[in-house]
Order: structure tokens, then sequence, then C-alpha cells
């Protein structure tokens, strides 16, 4: 079924009975070209571009839930690409092209909305690198534009532009980031694929691998050995224990995020903002909520759920950069388990055992990038060969000392 | 999270910055056999099991010491505290 505004009108008149469910609900066959591990945003996309873009049509998405019970249906939906460095910035401008036209693509309303993303600057030294990043956007042909305090003024004349130790001095904008919901990215994806064959197979772990004489042939799941011409895992916080089933350690450690959800209010904030003195980013949902986050908790953790001491640390970088916060009441805050690498960059590569490939270690910042991902990473299956975005994505970076440390951290995990 | 230290008592875990696994104690000879192959895996390579993890955290704004807290990354709970010193002179580190 085509989504169109007649047909809303043709289901109004007709008590809305038409409507189907927008994927089938298949048993697994016994054998798939392409078996794809994980259906978040990452996943789903991969399976799409498959069938979309390189004409595949065997292919199935194991998923141990349900699709977008992970992180795509946990995030704080920004997407953007204001990345500095080479081996990130034409993936991210790639990946912000592909939004620009997915709802069209896959015929689902995702709600896409270019409301502009800015990273707010308080000192000289950021101000001169916020330059310089958005001198790295424009080479590559983003979009990026420097405000002085004046024009952060005009979009937000409520924050705190005199606090005395952090003063707003400007900040870098980028007109086309901005926010898209989440869940509907990974329905739309989920629907677009399954209407080009894909079977999407929910309630179905992945709990081991079939690897003989240095080859994958197929995956142990809960609902029995699925075959497999190739296997790609893309499983995000569970990286490391799904790549454990094959034998592998990992650049990476699982971390937990806290995202937030204040009361319903009225249209107060036009765009994304960032702070540059806290961590602190903060965008409106539709539904009139402010929806914000800050650091990960910052230990090792698998359990979806974190503490106190981060909520009250977002709560002050909050009301620091928007003093009318603090007449605001929080009304939700959950957590998602993100694989963060040791540099903070990601991973789409083949692995030492043939075909079995592998994406991940996108650490908080894996959203923007799904229909990127979703299409090198369905390039890379189909290929073998990288995208031409995604070169610089490759497990052997760090031995080869090539790594894409956009925050300059070193191998530290809960820094990046 | 409360961090119970083996000499102050129990602390709240605001009080450390953490380090990461435990095997970190462990660095690797760079006279031994394929130094450069041993320091990638140390420096860059982690179980990050779901489950018990030994890891190390620092009393940052406390005693200073190192601590290796066994911690259950599913639950969070902390089952076992000690210091990081007794844990490598036991597990054959020199000093
Ligand atoms: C609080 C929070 C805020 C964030 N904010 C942003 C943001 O503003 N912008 C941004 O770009 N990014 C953001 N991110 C990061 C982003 O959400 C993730 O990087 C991205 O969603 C990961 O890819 P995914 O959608 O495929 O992951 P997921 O949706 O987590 O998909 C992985 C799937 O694999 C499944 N799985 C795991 N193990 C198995 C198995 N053994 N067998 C079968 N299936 C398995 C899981 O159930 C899961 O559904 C945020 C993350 C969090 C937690």
């Amino acid at each position: 079924m085509r989504y169109s505004g007649i047909r809303v009108i043709k289901e109004a008149l007709s008590g809305h009975k038409g409507w189907g469910p927008l994927w089938r609900d298949p048993e697994p066959k016994p054998h798939y070209d392409f078996v794809i591990i994980g259906g978040g945003g990452h996943g789903l996309a991969t399976a799409y571009y498959l069938a979309r873009e390189f004409g595949e049509s065997r292919i199935a998405v194991l998923e141990r839930g349900w699709i977008g019970g992970g992180n795509v249906g946990r995030n704080t939906t920004i997407i953007r690409s204001n990345y500095l460095l080479d081996g990130n910035e034409p993936f991210y401008e790639f990946s912000l092209k592909l939004w620009e036209g997915l709802e069209q693509d896959f015929n689902y309303n995702a709600m896409v909305s270019q409301r502009g993303i800015l990273n707010l600057v308080h000192t000289d030294a950021q101000r001169d690198a916020a330059r310089r990043r958005g001198n790295a956007m424009i080479l590559n042909g983003s979009d990026a534009e420097l405000l002085d305090t004046e024009g952060v003024r005009k979009l937000y004349p409520f924050l705190n532009f005199d606090n005395a130790r952090f003063p707003i001095k400007g900040g870098l904008l980028q007109r086309r980031g901005g926010t898209v919901r989440h869940d509907a990215v990974a329905w739309g994806y989920a629907r677009g694929a399954d209407q080009r064959g894909v079977d999407i197979i929910q309630n179905c772990e992945a709990t081991g691998f079939k690897i003989e004489d240095g080859k994958c042939l197929g995956v142990e799941t809960t609902r029995g050995f699925i075959g497999a011409g190739k296997v790609g895992v893309s499983v995000a916080g569970s990286s490391s224990r799904v790549m454990a089933l094959a034998g592998m350690r990992l650049p990476m450690e699982s971390h937990v995020l806290q995202a937030f959800v204040s009361e319903g209010l009225k249209p107060v904030l036009p765009g994304v903002i960032t702070y540059g003195a806290g961590h602190f980013y903060c965008s409106q949902s539709d539904k009139g909520g402010l929806v914000f986050g800050g650091d990960i908790d910052g230990y090792n953790s698998y359990a979806q759920r974190g503490n106190l001491p981060v909520i009250e640390d977002v709560a002050e970088g909050g009301v620091s950069l928007i003093p009318a916060l603090g007449r605001v009441r929080l009304l939700r805050a959950w957590g998602g388990i993100m694989d963060m690498s040791m540099d903070g960059s990601p991973i789409i590569d083949n692995t030492h055992i043939e075909g079995l490939s592998f994406n991940g270690g996108w650490c908080y910042g894996g959203f923007k990038a799904t229909p990127a991902a979703g299409w090198c990473f369905a390039h890379l299956l189909k290929t073998g060969q990288p995208h031409e975005t995604a070169t610089a994505y490759r497990f052997d970076r760090f031995r080869r000392g090539y790594m894409i440390d956009e925050k300059g951290q070193g191998a530290q995990p809960n820094l990046h | 999270m409360i961090i119970n230290h083996p000499l102050l008592g129990a602390r709240d875990a605001q009080e450390f910055t953490y380090l990461g696994d435990a095997s970190l104690i462990h660095r690797p000879d760079w006279q031994g056999e394929d130094p450069s192959g041993q320091f990638h895996d140390y420096l860059y390579l982690r179980d990050n099991p779901a489950g018990q993890h030994r890891e190390l955290w620092f009393h940052e704004v406390g005693d200073r010491s190192w601590l290796v807290v066994t911690r259950n990354t599913l639950t969070h709970e902390i089952t076992n505290v000690e210091l990081a010193r007794d844990v490598a002179r036991r597990e054959g580190r020199g000093k």
C-alpha cells in the first residue's frame, strides 16, 4: 500500500478500516543470501538498501526483541553533519543528503525536520575551533555559518548570555541539521524492506555462528539455525557480546547514555542547541516536550538505565544555559546502551572470518548515521569493498595508527 | 552507586573517576615478544562482558587510591572492592 494524501482522505471517509500492518511476521526460512543480525535503524536500513539499491531479495533481519526497541527508539533524534575530520565528514554529509530525500524514497513520514543545530561557543579558543570545523564542513560540501552573540540572540533571546563565567560569544550553526521522528525511521525502513521481500524476524536472538574453515555459514538462533551466504552484524550496544560468539574481541566498551523529556510546553525552542561550557543539548519535540541529554554515565553498563549524578549534572547544565528551565518539570528519563569505540568513531568492515561483516562502534552518534550506515554496510556486504565515504572505518586503524579521534581523547571510551 | 572503600568505608561513586577493565594493571613488557601487537591488544581491545566486570576506579576527590571494583554490568551491583595495589601484588606485579 502506498501512502498519499488521497489515501488519507479515502480512509477517513471509510472509517480507517483499510490500514494494514506495515510488515509481515514471517517464519524464518532455512537459508538466506544475506542475514542481518539486529533490527535497529542500521540493520533495517542495511536490508532496505540491499534490496532497493543492490537488487537483492533473499534477505532476513533477525531481531532479539521487537524492532525499534533498541537505541533507534531511545535516542534524542538529532541529525547533523558538523564533523571536522576527513574520515568522518564526507560520510555524515552523505547521510544528511540521504535524510533529505528519505521520506519520498521510502514513502513514509519520518518527520525529518531541518530546524538547524547550533553549537554555542563561550571563549575565543572555542570560536576559533568552531570556525575551523565550519570551514572543514564547507570544504566537504556541507553548510555552516558562524554566528556572533547578536546572531544567537536573534534566534534564542532567552539564553543566559551574560553568565559571568561562560558568556555566549556566538555559535556554529548548521541550518540543514535538525531532528527526525526516531521510531518512524525504524518503521519506515522496516516497511520499505518488507515490501521488497525482506523477512523481518522478531523475537529471534542470534546465539552463535556456524563457522567452518574460516568461513561463516549461518547463524544459530533461538528459532533454530538459519543458513546464510553473508552475515552482517549490526547490534549497537551488544556488539562485543555478539562478536564474542565468533571469538572476536572488539575495540569497544558498552556504556549507558540517558535522555530526558519534560512536560509539554508551547513552542519555545525552534531548533537544536548545544551548550559549549557543559554537556547539555536540547530540542523541542512536535508534541511540545523538551528533549535533552548530556554525558554518558561513564562506566561499563548493559543495564539500559543510568544513575542520579548524571541527571543532576545534565539539569545543572540545562539551567545554567536556559535559566527558565528551572520552572519546567521533568516527565521521563531513560537509558540506552552504546558501543563506545576507542576513538569515538565507528567501524564498517569485514572480519577475518569470510562471510562475516560488522557495523558498530557508533557511540552516542549513530542515529544521524542511519541512512548512510545502512547504505555503506549494504555496499560492503554486496561488493566486499567499503563504500567511498566509509573507507576510514576499518578494524585495523588502531593497529596502523589511523585513529579518527574527533575529540582527541585517546583510547578512553568514556571520554569520547 | 556506593563503593565500599576498603579503608574509608562506603563512599559515593561520584567521588571516583573510572578508568576501565582491571586488566589494564598488566602493562605488556616492551622487551617481550611482539610488543607492538601486545600493546595494541592492551590499549584497544576489551572483553566488555555483560555480567561480572573487574574494573579500576580512582578515588580522585578522596584519598587518591586506585581500587579494583567487581561490579555486575547488568545490574550495577558491586560485590567486591580491593585496593588495586593489593591486587597487582597478588597477580605478580613488582610495584
Ligand atoms: C539516550 C540516547 C541518545 C542518543 N542521541 C542521539 C542523537 O541525538 N543523534 C544521534 O545521531 N545518535 C544518538 N544516539 C545514538 C544512536 O541511537 C545509536 O548510535 C544508533 O541508534 C545505533 O544503531 P541502531 O539503531 O541500529 O541500534 P539499535 O536500535 O540499538 O539496534 C540494535 C538491535 O540489535 C538487537 N540485538 C542485540 N543483540 C542481538 C542478538 N544477539 N540477536 C538479534 N538481535 C540482537 C537489539 O535488540 C537492537 O534492537 C543516542 C543514543 C542514546 C542511547
